[in-house]
């Protein structure tokens, strides 16, 4: 009953005492474990190189910006499968509107979120008015969209000005800003989480609807709010990956596997398929762990179809890792 | 109408004019109607008790009153004044709360989180977490519970007691006009009930009208002015407290003719010999289990919600196993750790959720009645050949063994009456030979006729040598069925009774109002 026993082992106490969570032994472990592989099979540049490090973040932010929106719906007992189209559609409408030149940003930018505000309340208002079951509901918006773009493009699509490939490329200082974006993402996604009411109420929702309903929580609309914002972070995501393409294609989200991978990575890091539990810094370090996995099956040469069967096997181990302690502790 | 009624309202002297009221409310649900027509005053300053049965109506109108539910129709009359309650926000804001019966905390997130949600505090929907922090600890210290309980603790890593203690600081949160409380004492213990009673006179004083239901009636007589009574979804009467005494009351609560034929109770040449025998056993729900069950005997387990009943029927049939003490099955002392044990052993059980743990309702009639047949299959063997084959004969055979009437065995079990469904998960169990049947709850929520030919059926199982243990928290079919009775309380075997007891024995056992405290002591002794 007690929250703390003796027989807890150092980790559970380590884990609980310093709020950090327990994923990120994980991403400590596989980094560990991958950068001794690297000093002993290859040239062990992943503990010594800061770009290979770097390089690890830089490659996380696009999946990193969009899983922070997926925690949300998942918080929420819901699930988006549509955020990878939304990621295509912004990708090659705004570079379409763009062509290549500067005054046509602004437009551009307005007419992606809005489009992304649109599906986002597309898919709130069928789960929770039409109550479709949220798997069901995103895919059917997901096809929607990709019919569309299909339809209306076929390849890469204008072009971005130079000045919006900053995004992509530019650094501030020493630092990539593609690094700032995702933290700033993931920052502002914990204080809308832990500081604001939607985030209370959004873990209500998610951990038990009719708590929340009698409680006095509008359920509805915050499922709405958390649908449109995991559409704003697709969004966000395709402007970033236009940006380093610097030209818009239909298939950039579903080539990246946005939608699995971004429920994927915040499942990992601990965020509850079931709802009302879990959190953005959990997707973060989720996030890295597939990062560092691609740059060290890189580094030491696995060829890609072992990358896939090790990766399936990690996320199982680390999500089973969980579950197997959770049940213990209730026992 | 509703400018009359708003008018002598406000005409009666503001001391006395009631802060709400409810008049002729009506809510039914498929198959039964719930509230009938009830109307009721609740005044400031006073703790109105609501009782009855359970499936009395009283849930059902506090749910109503606290806008959870929304009436067929009556009204609603809050301060003088008609009001409509389409979301619980509403009645929240109107300050009208409530405590509910079941536990209505989220395990992941913590205390102060639970209290205030949807309520949080903070400027422009942020958050102010050290506020609510301290917001928490304020309310805490009303109910006493501050040095017990820190707001930042995680839900699931507090008490059964504790998370209802937290239950009741965020209604009383509310700072609401009207606190209904549906049985915020059914797992308190006895120093708990006292804090809870010390603060309901406080807020009393505060001239909060609260609104009690309880079953454990000297509670009621402790904290209630006043004491409303229901009975099958109709109000029987209410009175003051001070006129009244615990035999009226239950005479009030269940003072009902049997209301429909029972099958002839065994005769003592049917009963052979015992086939189960549990001795001083238990585990976290239940203490000092004794009892014996004979072939050919029908054995009731009565007692209140919360005292133990389903948790000992899951104690035999290995859902939560007893953790102490011996089961012996036909002689032999046997260890139920699962289910599958259970069956393994013959036993059957007839589950109170009919739902969520008897039946699947997705599947045809036919599957559900071959489950268990199945399940005792080598995992490898021919199901579906099987299936066919067996179910020729096996299927149509169980069916007309329980009377059940279906056109085709390929319909869903979903689509079923209550009764019927009832009925196919009885087949189930006869399919595996089952010699001891457990039943929780077998006729709720199931119309007259059926319950009829249902006890007809378990009356006939007692006839074929099967032994039969009945949990119920109905009183007439507890005394129509029964060649024995057990009455629980607080998770132990409070007295036995003979068969041909009155419903007032049950209760005042079942209360903890039995004169004759022998009994009590003589059934649950210490364990060893």
């Amino acid at each position: 009953m007690a929250t703390t026993s003796p027989s807890d082992n150092w980790f559970k106490r380590m884990s609980r005492s310093s709020k950090i969570p327990p994923v990120y032994i994980f991403l400590i472990i596989i980094f560990l474990f991958t950068g001794i592989l690297d000093q002993i099979n290859s040239d062990g540049q992943m503990f010594t190189n800061p770009a290979i490090m770097l390089n690890i973040i830089v490659r996380s932010v696009a999946l990193g910006i969009v899983a922070v929106g997926q925690t949300f719906v998942l918080l929420g007992a819901s699930i988006d499968l549509s955020v990878a189209y939304t990621i295509s559609i912004t990708a090659v409408m705004s570079s379409y509107i763009m062509q290549g030149n500067n005054s046509n940003v602004p437009v551009a930018l307005l007419g992606v979120f809005a489009i992304g505000i649109v599906i986002g309340l597309v898919n709130g208002l069928i789960i929770t008015k039409l109550r479709v079951n949220p798997f069901i509901a995103t895919l059917g918006v997901s096809l929607v969209i990709k019919g569309v773009i299909n339809a209306t493009f076929s390849n890469y699509t204008g072009s971005v000005p130079q000045a919006f490939e900053w995004f992509g490329y530019g650094t501030l200082g020493p630092i990539p800003v593609s690094i700032i974006i995702l933290l700033l993402v993931v920052t502002i996604g914990w204080f809308i989480l832990a500081r604001t009411k939607f985030g209370a109420h959004l873990y209500g929702v998610g951990g038990n609807s009719e708590v929340a309903r009698l409680s006095g929580v509008r359920t509805d609309r915050v499922l709405i709010g958390a649908h449109v914002l995991c559409s704003v972070t697709a969004v966000l995501s395709g402007i970033f990956l236009v940006s380093l393409m610097r030209s818009g294609a239909p298939w950039v989200g579903p080539n990246g596997v946005y939608d699995l991978n971004s429920i994927a990575t915040a499942v990992i890091g601990g965020t509850a398929l079931s709802g009302g539990k879990g959190g953005v810094w959990g997707t973060l370090a989720g996030v890295l762990i597939f990062g560092v996995l691609a740059t060290a099956f890189n580094q030491l040469g696995v060829n890609p179809y072992m990358k896939n069967i090790l990766q399936g096997v990690i996320i199982i181990l680390a999500v089973a890792s969980y579950t197997v302690r959770s049940k213990k502790e209730a026992a | 109408m509703t400018l009359a009624s708003s008018v002598t309202a406000s005409e009666q002297p503001i001391t006395n004019s009631p802060v709400m009221e409810v008049r002729e409310i009506c809510k039914r649900f498929p198959g039964v109607v719930a509230c009938n027509n009830i109307s009721l005053q609740f005044l400031p300053g006073e703790v109105h008790a609501v009782v009855g049965e359970n499936g009395a109506g009283k849930s059902t109108l506090m749910k109503i009153m606290a806008g959870a539910y929304i009436a067929d129709s009556g009204e609603l009359i809050l301060q003088g004044e008609k009001v409509s309650f389409n979301h619980p926000q509403e009645a929240q804001l109107k300050g009208v709360s409530i405590i509910y019966q079941e536990f209505n905390l989220l395990p992941d997130r913590t205390v102060a989180q639970n209290i205030f949600l949807g309520r949080e505090p903070g400027k422009f929907g942020s958050l102010d977490v050290a506020e609510l922090n301290m917001n928490a600890v304020h309310v805490l210290k009303e109910v006493e519970a501050d040095q017990l309980i820190s707001p930042t603790a995680m839900c699931n890593s507090l008490s059964v007691a504790e998370q209802q203690i937290v239950e009741i600081a965020k209604a009383i949160s509310f700072d609401s006009k009207v606190l209904i409380m549906d049985e915020p004492t059914a797992s308190l213990t006895t120093i708990e009930v006292k804090i809870l009673s010390d603060l309901i006179s406080k807020l009393k004083a505060r001239g909060m009208a609260i609104v009690f239901i309880s079953h454990r009636l000297r509670e009621v007589f402790e904290i209630a002015e006043k004491i409303s009574v229901l009975k099958d979804g109709e109000l029987v009467g209410t009175v003051m407290t001070k006129d009244t005494n615990t035999s009226e009351i239950v005479h009030m609560m269940v003072g009902r003719d049997l209301d429909h034929y029972f099958p002839p109770l065994g005769s003592p040449e049917d009963f052979g010999e015992v086939v189960l025998r549990v001795k001083n056993s238990g585990n976290d729900f239940l203490k000092d289990i004794n009892f014996e069950l004979r072939k050919g005997e029908v054995l009731c387990v009565a007692g209140l919600q919360g005292s133990g009943r389903t948790e000992l029927a899951q104690a035999l049939f290995g859902v939560i196993p007893f953790k102490t003490g011996t089961v012996e099955v036909n002689g032999k002392i046997q260890s139920i750790k699962s289910p599958p044990d259970a069956i393994r052993l013959h036993m059957g059980f007839v589950t109170e959720d009919r739902k969520a743990e008897g039946i699947l309702p997705k599947q045809p009639i036919r599957d559900n009645i071959l489950l268990t047949v199945r399940t005792l299959q080598p995992l490898l063997g021919f199901i579906y050949k099987d299936g066919i084959r067996k179910t020729r004969t096996l299927v149509p055979d169980l069916a007309s063994q329980v009377d059940l009437k279906a056109e085709t065995f390929n319909r869903e079990a979903q689509y079923l009456s209550g009764g019927n469904q009832q009925k196919v998960v009885l087949s189930k169990w006869l399919s595996s030979k089952s010699s001891i049947f457990i039943f929780d709850e077998p006729t709720r929520g199931i119309d007259v006729e059926a319950k009829a030919s249902i006890h007809d059926m378990i009356r006939g199982l007692t006839k074929q040598g099967i032994a039969v243990l009945m949990i119920s928290s109905e009183l007439p079919e507890v005394l129509g069925m029964s060649d024995r009775i057990l009455v629980m309380r607080d998770g132990r075997i409070a007295g036995e009774l003979p068969a041909k007891s009155t419903e007032k024995d049950i209760m005042l056992v079942a209360t903890g109002h039995a004169e004759d405290m022998k009994i009590e002591n003589t059934v649950s002794t210490e364990k060893g």
